[in-house]
């Protein structure tokens, strides 16, 4: 079977099309392998649910079409649309705007950045050869994955973040991703943040764009943090209804270093948000949370790997999902644990709620480990709300929505609890007070 | 762990000749030709006297397994097996015997050997006269014995050779053989289809409670012959039944493939417990020989209030590839699985179980215990699945893994899906070695290495052993010891 | 205060109370004894509308009105508050937050204002501190990770401070050590007044020793099959509930 050519479908001609057609207006430079990328994703094409990693999310049939890629918007458009953006909106933090895939300086506070870090367009560290391009794709498995080889094949923009060794930055670099039109496009974007040794930085992540329109973002964030670094690092996907919204963070961790990170989705038809881990160097701790809150016919998917190459890693990972109506939750996980990497800790755990009578879930949980003095585990739970809980809190007076509320908030929240700045923990609380407001 | 160098010399020293079961018996075979084709298939179901339909089912099998592919997803890898070099059909000469006197001695020993009684006297008047278990013994191909038939046919219980059930009951067999595991399931379940030879045949009557255990004892013993058994028991309304499974075969150097079918059926209120004690060859320490037990085995709770229990305790074989399943399609029926998946040497274990949930309120539990050492691959690959109409499902999920040594893998593959709300999942799974903290406690206290792995193994692997009928278990803890001989320090 | 007429209830077919009739007058404490599986806890939760019981038959008057058709949070702001046996932990509810919610959604519901947040911490603390709640207890997610004594009080302190008009406790005393028992009975004690009454459920007469109540009903197989003073309950310590027994299956 596997020497038979697939029928390639109009969205896969379409993207050899247009690869073809616009590789020529993107920026080159050694660093990135366009071509080499397109070559194997053309190799595969879109995923199906054939493709176990792609089990439960079948990009074929979610791609009809492949979009043309956005063009740089007009001024007065880009001032519009982020006029009007509410990601991490009320948080006092260094801005990086991009609109439809596009860094917008004017809209950028590329005049104030902090002390310590240097922000370097993407489209001039490519043009320039900037060193630490080296550092673009820092786990290999990413490299592997066809959302993310489409994300270097297309990739259109982005910016290069450089942490000082020592550096510990108080206020958070936000990026902010706004889509705006009324025609389908897509985008490609990838951010590159390396941290030196010592260093200490939070990323803000937000995505939004309108309702109605089918754009496709593809969004990459590759992180490299050096020994005794600590990354932080909070996303918000709240892209329009119809968006299909792929991202891939992927993050090389260092000697005694620290990764914070977590996604709340709310928006798109469809999204997949992609997370993975190296810890390269000994005794690396991450936190991985998400929160999920879906409804309509939304599918949400949250893949996640750690791949555990040297001693004394911890991993925790907390996933949470709610799911409303027609909605599809996904969670794949993966600890491995090489030879090498004695004395891991490795928890994972996916927690999903389903509010409805036509909602789903669907959870993969794996454990692949090849080292004997380790403590690993992962747990998932799938059901109703508790009927007993419901029926205390009503019996002190809630009326049964606003018990059903407090009860989602607090099983959504415990996947929050772990952002430490506090403005950026209180804004994803606010979305899932908002989601739940809307549902009434 | 101070004992790392000891333990790497004790493992080498060790060539798995722990293997009790590896003897050989001599004795004269008729086989088929070699490799498999129509005519084989047509051989195999003449010897049988089989119906035509017997022989159509076959042969429509056989065309659909040549179309389909060996199945690569399992985490197991192996030289692919030369389907056209082994015998597919092997029966001992004399003709089928009609008293155990008329049984070759030869085999007779052989299951003596093999701690098998075959002399249902030997039974009645022997040391342990509680222990009344009637056994189908299978050599190679065939059914050579079967035990109690008249106590059990008193009952109303049919359990014989499934190659006699086809000529005695065939619109029993008709009715429910390829109903759970249809023809074209799998690649090797397809084949079994085309080529099977002997396996046991049980039909409890409604209401009927059968009076004792039943058991079939598979042996492989020729060379280069494939075992294709098939296994048929149908629990009718309101019955119930425990069924156990023996494997073994001798050392070889290459490697057999045994491929069964298993499929159970248990009406409305009817129960169905089968436990398995798969000690197959597992090849020498350096993965020469040993068998490759690619196993289709799947239970249907097609009645309200059926159950279904399967228990495994999987210490032999070079690969295995199984997964016992439960599809629960009756409201309110239950599934059950257990499972002890012991590898050490080079062996690779790829089982589970799946779920399914279709009925109203079914329930699920799973509670699986993996144990790696030496230098083996084990994984737990398991499906639970909650339909939309199966509301009010629920499953617990308790998977462990415990590595003994830094050489070996323990993985965990679950998949969870529901699609409903009302179903309540949920699935844990550790992976640990032996703390050393216990370790030395036992020590302190005068246990040896061995002893205390042993001990605390024991106790890591006791949720499933007490749910085996006593002699099995008891069995099954001296097994358990035996495979893990060597792999501590 | 409260009247239950011919109140029948199955759960899964089976039904457990058999015509019950009860009345406990305004101001009054009505202690309910019987043995195991007489139906008291079921008695319980049907008065706080919990949704697996099947009423087939009777009706349960609030001050003349029938709360059957109520849902339970209507029921608790009409005056219900039942002490459960076994309080619900909460994971990721914080207790302050979780009884500010409780009580101005019953003020809403009963057309009262919200509370400001400095009224509502001085209630709260004066309440805890009455019931030896410490601060700490508060400040965590409610429940989660206290002893039963513990929650036995936070279940007391939730009733002094939604002032119910009818309160049951639901073996309030299981559980707890000589001490607890002594301060979540003095809690109960000092909610005692005009215009609320009490229905404590209890297998034993211990707790009456601390809440003495003002009448004493006996009940088996879902009826009430005596009823009595005080003394009632210590002639049932000294007799035991045998001959309340007879016609149930062993």
């Amino acid at each position: 079977m596997a020497d038979i050519t697939p029928l390639r479908t109009a969205a896969e001609t379409g993207l050899s099309k247009l690869f073809e057609a616009t590789r020529m207006k993107y920026p080159t430079g050694v660093s990135i392998a366009r071509e080499e990328a397109f070559r194997y994703f053309e190799a595969v094409g879109l995923p199906t649910r054939r493709v176990e990693a792609f089990k439960y999310t079948d990009l074929r049939s979610a791609f009809r079409d492949a979009a043309h890629p956005a063009e740089m918007p007009a001024a007065e458009v880009a001032a519009r649309a982020v006029a009007d953006a509410k990601g991490f909106a009320g948080i006092e933090a260094v801005r990086l705007t991009f609109v439809n895939g596009h860094m917008i300086a004017d809209l950028s506070d590329l005049g104030r950045i902090p002390a310590g870090i240097t922000v370097t367009p993407l489209t001039q560290a490519l043009t320039d050869g900037h060193a630490l391009l080296e550092k673009l794709a820092p786990v290999r498995q990413a490299s592997e994955n066809p959302i993310y080889q489409l994300n270097t094949a297309f990739l259109a923009d982005g910016v290069l973040i450089a942490v000082e060794p020592g550096a510990k930055v108080e206020t958070p670099l936000h990026l902010r991703f706004i889509a705006t039109g009324s025609e389908t496009f897509s985008t490609a974007t990838r951010a590159l943040v390396v941290l030196g040794e010592g260093a200490e930085a939070l990323v803000l992540e937000s995505h939004e764009g309108p309702d109605g329109v089918a754009y496709q973002p593809n969004d990459a964030l590759d992180v490299t943090v050096a020994d005794n670094a600590t990354f932080r690092h909070a996303r918000l996907n709240a892209e329009g209804r119809e968006a299909v919204a792929l991202s891939t963070l992927s993050v090389k961790l260092g000697a005694a270093s620290a990764v914070e990170t977590v996604n709340v989705v709310v928006g798109g038809v469809l999204s997949r948000h992609q997370v993975y881990l190296n810890f390269a160097g000994a005794n690396g701790r991450a936190v991985v949370n998400g929160a999920a809150m879906l409804n309509g016919r939304q599918l949400a998917d949250t893949t996640f790997l750690a791949d555990h190459a040297a001693t004394g890693g911890v991993s925790r990972e907390l996933f949470k999902t709610v799911v409303d109506d027609a909605a599809t939750g996904v969670f794949q996980g993966k600890i491995i644990v090489q030879q090498a990497a004695q004395q891991t800790d490795g928890k994972m755990m996916s927690a999903c709620l389903i509010l409805s009578d036509e909602g789903q879930m669907m959870n993969k949980p794996e454990l692949e480990i090849f080292a004997d003095d380790v403590a690993c585990g992962h747990g998932a739970t799938c059901g109703a709300l508790d009927e007993d809980l419901l029926f205390y809190l009503m019996q002190r007076g809630l009326p049964k929505a606003q018990a059903e509320s407090l009860l989602v908030q607090a099983f959504l929240g415990a996947a929050i609890e772990s952002v430490s700045h506090d403005g950026a923990r209180e804004a994803l609380i606010g979305t899932i007070e908002a989601w739940l407001a809307a549902r009434g | 762990m101070p004992a790392v160098q000891e333990t790497i010399d004790r493992v080498r020293s060790i060539d798995l000749d722990q293997y009790k079961y590896g003897f050989e018996t001599t004795i004269e075979m008729e086989k088929s030709a070699k490799g498999i084709s129509e005519d084989v298939i047509r051989f195999i179901s003449a010897k049988k006297d089989e119906p035509a339909w017997m022989l159509d089912w076959r042969l429509d099998a056989y065309k659909r397994w040549q179309t389909m592919q060996e199945p690569d997803w399992a985490r197991v890898s192996y030289d692919k097996v030369d389907y056209k070099d082994i015998y597919y059909y092997a029966a001992p000469k004399r003709p089928a015997a009609m008293s155990l006197d008329e049984i070759d001695p030869e085999i007779l020993k052989t299951y003596e050997k093999l701690g098998i009684p075959l002399r249902e006297v030997e039974v009645l008047e022997g040391i342990a006269p509680e222990r009344r278990v009637a056994v189908d013994a299978v050599f190679d191909s065939v059914s050579v014995a079967t035990t109690f038939k008249a106590e059990l046919s008193k009952a109303g219980v049919i359990f014989m050779p499934i190659s006699e059930a086809i000529r005695e009951y065939p619109d029993l067999v008709r009715k429910y053989l390829g109903s759970v595991v249809p023809v074209t399931d799998n690649f090797f379940a397809t084949l079994n289809s085309a080529v099977f030879s002997d396996g046991s045949f049980v039909y409890i009557p409604p209401g009927v409670r059968c009076p004792m255990e039943l058991s079939t004892y598979f042996r492989i013993n020729e060379r280069d012959t494939g075992q294709f058994e098939r296994t048929l028991i149908i629990a009718d309304k309101g019955s119930y039944v425990s069924y156990l499974e023996g494997c073994t075969a001798p050392k070889r150097d290459d490697n057999q493939l045994h491929a069964a079918v298993v499929e159970l059926v248990a009406l409305d209120d009817a129960e169905i417990k089968y436990s398995t004690v798969q000690n197959w060859y597992p090849g020498d320490n350096e993965g020469k020989g040993g068998i490759y037990n690619f196993v289709t085995k799947r239970g249907d709770c097609r009645g309200a209030n059926s159950k279904i229990s399967w228990t495994q305790v999987e210490t032999g074989s070079a690969i295995t590839w199984k997964y016992p399943s439960c599809i629960l399609r009756g409201d309110n029926s239950r599934g059950e699985f257990y499972s002890i998946a012991v590898s050490n040497g080079m062996q690779q274990v790829d089982s589970g179980t799946k779920m399914i949930h279709l009925g109203k309120n079914t329930t699920s539990r799973i509670i699986s215990k993996g144990i790696s050492a030496g230098r083996s691959q084990n994984t737990y690959r398991g499906l639970v699945s909650a339909h939309r109409k199966a509301t009010g499902a629920r499953n617990f999920t308790n998977c462990d893994s415990l590595l003994i040594g830094d050489q070996c893998g323990a993985h965990t593959v679950p998949y969870i899906e529901s699609k409903n709300s009302s179903a309540q999942f949920e699935h844990e799974a550790t992976t640990s070695k032996i703390s050393e903290d216990q370790m030395f406690y036992c020590q302190q206290r005068g246990l040896s290495n061995e002893e205390a792995t042993a001990l605390i193994v024991n106790g890591f692997v006791r949720d499933v052993l007490q749910q085996l009928p006593m002699e099995f278990a008891v069995e099954a803890q001296k097994l358990i010891s035996i495979s893990l001989e060597g792999s501590v320090g | 205060m409260i009247e239950i007429k011919n109140l029948v209830v199955a759960i899964e077919d089976k039904q457990i109370l058999n015509g019950l009739n009860l009345t406990v007058n305004d101001g009054e404490v009505a202690a309910i004894m019987g043995p195991n599986g007489s139906g008291k806890s079921t008695l319980s939760y049907v008065i706080a509308g919990k949704e697996d019981y099947e009423v087939l038959d009777g009706e349960i008057l609030l001050d003349g009105v029938n709360i059957l058709e109520m849902s339970p949070d209507e029921r608790a702001a009409s005056g219900v508050f039942l002490a459960f046996q076994y309080p619900l932990e909460i994971p990721g509810v914080g207790t302050m937050t979780f009884l500010k919610a409780t009580l101005n959604a019953q003020r809403r519901a009963r057309g009262e204002g919200e509370l400001s947040t400095p009224d509502f911490i001085r209630r709260v603390n004066g309440a805890a501190e009455k019931l030896e709640i410490n601060k700490d207890m508060l400040k965590r997610a409610l429940n989660v990770g206290f002893s039963g004594g513990e929650k036995k009080r936070m279940e007391i302190l939730q009733m002094a401070l939604l002032e119910p008009k009818f309160c049951v406790l639901d073996e309030t005393d299981s559980g707890l050590d000589i001490d607890a028992l002594r301060i979540v009975s003095e809690g109960v004690n000092a909610l005692r007044a005009q215009g609320r009454s009490f229905l404590v459920i209890t297998h034993y007469q211990r707790l009456l020793d601390y809440i003495v109540p003002d009448v004493v009903h006996v009940m088996s197989q879902g009826q009430i099959v005596k009823s009595g003073d005080k003394d009632l309950a210590k002639a049932l310590e000294a007799s035991g509930y045998a001959e309340y027994r007879t016609g149930e299956a062993a």
